[in-house]
């Protein structure tokens, strides 16, 4: 087709570097306020102890850090197709408290309850999906309702924390003597760069972006969210696996705050809550730059007492700055 | 095109459709509707807004079912499940409301559905730019690039993706619904050259159209909608007859005459050495500079390719964002605009009819009456609260003065035809008071009918002494309703056009032949 403008066609194109750049923006600020974090972190650590943040500073965090990393994929997948997941907290409540009921020291029985509260966990979600999907009701809505079920279903099973977690299974996945827990990390981005790579994951996307597009263009839209929904339930409940095998014992309001968190993390991971737009590795960020501020807390000695108010700071700060780059580069473009 | 008409009609028709209905919330869209085409010709679908045509086509391309009625395929009937079913048996739609998915890029766009794939069924992302590179390229595109966000790219580059997406399919029935309404005359012609390769490969191709001329130049055969159902199809029709048809009543020369210009009209709006923000400069030149004025009563026309700063232009004059550098005086002052507010509020009030008037102009969930008022809540409140009489009586002042055909000031816009629509917007600015009014292709995608009266309507708001720039991507309407005509080219004037040289002809070779020079 003739062009509007007479300069050759490559001098409008930018480099595929650059777009890059500008579509993936939102990964870019999450990892640059997780570097920011980290440098504060180490520099506080440095002054009080003298010594640089070793392998038992990694590991800890890294092991504190894996439930609300899971939770805030599985909350990733459902802000994508433009829902939110409030269930998340009820959802951990329940596996982290079947888990600490049902594990044993043998294997097959390790490996067999894993299973089945994975399942459970993916039941739950299933049902959130259905309900958004075949429903067509509204997420916020949906999602609080069963937060209350799945969190009364917890207590149920089991009223008093107590239960206890084989040291087999704690070592396994959340070893104490080394950051092993980050090889699953590593799986979960590789699976999530595949089902980027998926009709699944393209459809996911597809329906954050524009819902009535997608569905012109032959989206199943009510079959993906309820696969989104039953992914991230899964993903709730291998959180609560790892959050009991992290507290060796079971507690059913233990996963409560894991709701707000996981949201937390996914903004600062850059996820657009207008879906279609985010990275579950920009949410796995989101949840470290939240264990960092707590470990920073820490070392700069603050009461307990206080210590919401200051993550809710650092957390505004956070937010602040990241938007305030994020449309300066924009702009300048 | 008489033989191939004949041919046409002897035939099993590709696509048919046989006494359709469709009723949405009480309103009855399609009532008996049929239609048929056949493989091998060009078929126009015209009418009114509201006429049923988009409706066929979304019904025929799979979008959603007709409560009642068949859907013949080379003579079988057939129960589309779904879009991609329609697909499947080899029809392509390009909807009126574009399907592109705004986050995603050009590429992964062209190539949804059958993305490349490697290792594992995985889609290979790597070779997606590439390989949709060489899709554009196939279909003669080399100025859209492929790995840009379709957020990024303008309304006429996403109108062609959407159509290059379809076409490359090579479907064996096309509908195209309303595919140039943002396309500019050369994106037109490469259009048409496309349908013509699709025809003589024997597709069946449907279009939707507004513009007459497009219509003749390109259909074998055009089939009239009224009210929901069909009213005829012809292989020659006079305009006169065809809108005679689609309306029902008869219209009268195609434009209004345009209001006497007094020459000692004052100068409402002038712009000096405006810089566009955004528009690339072609190294080794300055920054584009851009001056105006507008006078009283006058309507000046902007024209030109698109993507020539036009858009950024009538943004810009708004604050929605501002331009880059420049000075604006309204009534003799000079005045910042840095937001829309301070536009609105300008000494004479300024304001803007935008081009995307559903996402940029209208709260489409909400009443006729709510955006009416909006901008104008401060004056009709008392101690902050609205007072609903005075609301609703200039509400439905503006109603009636401007013909908005609805039930009541309390629809929802959303329910509106486009060109009704159209009038709530401006009949907005009308409450405001505003003396300056910014209408920036206002005619896109509106009727026969209700573009004459937005016709007459704009030469009524400059007969009383408002002054208005107006931008068309149809070159007739702006030879036929300015006084006056700037054609942009690369954010600078390129040439300024007076009667008698004020022609749609020379409106397209100034803003071709600088094209050429660059």
């Amino acid at each position: 087709m003739p062009r509007d403008s007479g300069e050759g066609a490559g001098a409008r194109w930018r480099s595929p570097a650059s777009h890059a750049f500008g579509q993936h923006i939102g990964l870019i600020l999450a990892a640059a306020i997780l570097l920011v974090a980290i440098i504060i972190f180490s520099v506080m650590f440095v002054i009080q102890q003298h010594r640089l943040p070793g392998n038992f500073e990694i590991t800890s965090t890294v092991n504190n850090t894996m439930p609300l990393a899971l939770a805030a994929i599985g909350q990733t997948i459902v802000v994508l197709t433009r829902g939110i997941d409030l269930s998340v907290g009820g959802v951990i409540d329940l596996t982290n408290a079947l888990a600490a009921i049902l594990l044993r020291p043998n294997l097959g029985n390790q490996l067999a309850v894993s299973v089945i509260i994975i399942l459970i966990g993916a039941a739950g979600g299933l049902i959130n999906g259905l309900l958004v999907g075949l429903g067509r009701l509204q997420p916020i809505v949906v999602t609080l309702a069963t937060l209350s079920i799945y969190q009364g279903l917890a207590i149920r099973v089991l009223p008093q924390p107590g239960g206890a977690v084989p040291p087999g299974y704690t070592g396994f996945l959340v070893n104490p003597n080394a950051p092993t827990a980050l090889v699953f990390l590593l799986i979960a981005i590789v699976l999530w760069l595949g089902l980027r790579r998926t009709r699944l994951g393209v459809d996911i996307f597809a329906i954050g972006a524009d819902e009535q597009a997608a569905i012109a263009l032959g989206v199943r839209t009510v079959r993906t969210k309820i696969i989104a929904y039953t992914l991230a339930g899964a993903l709730y409940a291998i959180a609560g696996l790892f959050l009991a095998a992290t507290a060796t014992a079971g507690d059913a309001t233990t996963g409560d705050s894991y709701t707000l968190t996981s949201i937390v993390a996914i903004v600062l991971g850059g996820v657009s809550f207008f879906g279609g737009r985010g990275s579950a590795i920009g949410a796995i960020a989101g949840a470290f730059i939240i264990t960092m501020i707590v470990n920073i807390l820490f070392f700069a000695k603050i009461n307990p007492l206080y210590q919401a108010f200051y993550e809710g700071l650092f957390l505004v700060i956070a937010v602040v700055l990241g938007a305030l780059i994020g449309r300066l580069v924009r702009a300048r473009r | 095109m008489s033989e191939r008409a004949a041919a046409a009609a002897t035939g099993v028709a590709a696509v048919a459709a046989r006494t359709l209905n469709k009723t949405f919330g009480g309103v009855q869209a399609l009532r008996a509707a049929s239609f048929a085409a056949h493989a091998g010709e060009v078929h126009a679908l015209v009418g009114e807004n509201g006429a049923g045509k988009s409706t066929l086509i979304k019904i025929l391309g799979g979008r959603f079912p007709p409560d009642s009625g068949t859907i013949l395929l080379d003579g079988e009937p057939v129960r589309f499940s779904g879009p991609a079913d329609a697909t499947r048996r080899g029809i392509g739609t390009v909807f009126q409301e574009l399907t592109l998915l705004p986050w995603l890029t050009v590429a992964e766009n062209l190539l949804f559905g059958r993305e490349p794939r490697g290792a594992g069924g995985l889609i290979r992302r790597a070779s997606l730019a590439t390989d949709a590179e060489a899709v554009l390229a196939r279909l003669g595109i080399s100025h859209i690039d492929p790995r840009a966000q379709v957020a990024e790219i303008s309304l006429s580059e996403r109108q062609i993706v959407e159509i290059a997406r379809v076409v490359t399919k090579k479907p064996r029935i096309l509908f195209l619904d309303e595919p140039t309404s943002s396309l500019v005359e050369r994106e037109v012609a490469w259009l048409f050259e496309r349908i013509r390769e699709l025809r003589a490969l024997g597709t069946a191709i449907v279009f939707t159209s507004h513009r007459w001329n497009e219509i003749t130049s390109i259909a074998d055969r055009i089939t009239i909608y009224r009210n929901g159902s069909e009213v005829g199809t012809f292989t020659e029709i006079e305009e006169g007859e065809a809108i005679t048809l689609m309306t029902g009543r008869r219209v009268d020369a195609l434009y209004p005459k345009l209001p006497l210009l007094s020459a000692g009209a004052k100068d409402m709006l002038a712009l000096t050495e405006a810089t566009i923000p955004g528009l690339a400069t072609p190294i080794g030149q300055p920054a584009s500079d851009l001056s105006f004025h507008l006078r009283a009563g006058e309507i000046l026309g902007i024209g030109g390719l698109a993507g020539q700063g036009h858009r950024e232009l009538f943004l810009g004059l708004f604050g929605a964002p501002p331009l880059a550098r420049g000075k604006i005086a309204v009534g003799g002052k000079p005045l910042r605009i840095h937001r829309p507010s301070h536009a609105i509020n300008a000494g004479l009030g300024i304001a803007l009819v935008p081009e995307d008037r559903k996402t940029e102009g209208l709260l489409l969930p909400l009443s006729v009456r709510y955006n009416l008022t909006l901008p104008i809540l401060r004056r009709i409140s008392r101690v902050g609260v609205i007072r609903a009489p005075t609301e609703g009586r200039m509400s439905r002042e503006i109603i009636t003065a401007l013909g908005v055909r609805t039930p009541s000031a309390a629809q929802r816009v959303g329910a509106l035809s486009g060109g009704n629509q159209q009038k709530v917007l401006v009949g907005r600015w009308l409450l405001a008071e505003s003396r300056i009014l910014l209408l920036y292709d206002v005619t896109r995608g509106v009727d026969v009918a209700t573009r004459h009266e937005i016709y007459d309507l704009i030469m009524r708001l400059a007969g009383e002494e408002r002054a208005i720039l107006l931008y068309s991507s149809d070159t007739e309407e702006l030879a036929h309703l300015c006084h006056r005509v700037l054609v942009l080219r690369d954010g600078r004037v390129a040439a300024e056009l007076v009667p008698p040289v004020l022609t749609a002809e020379a409106i397209v070779s100034a803003s071709m032949r600088q094209a050429r020079a660059a």
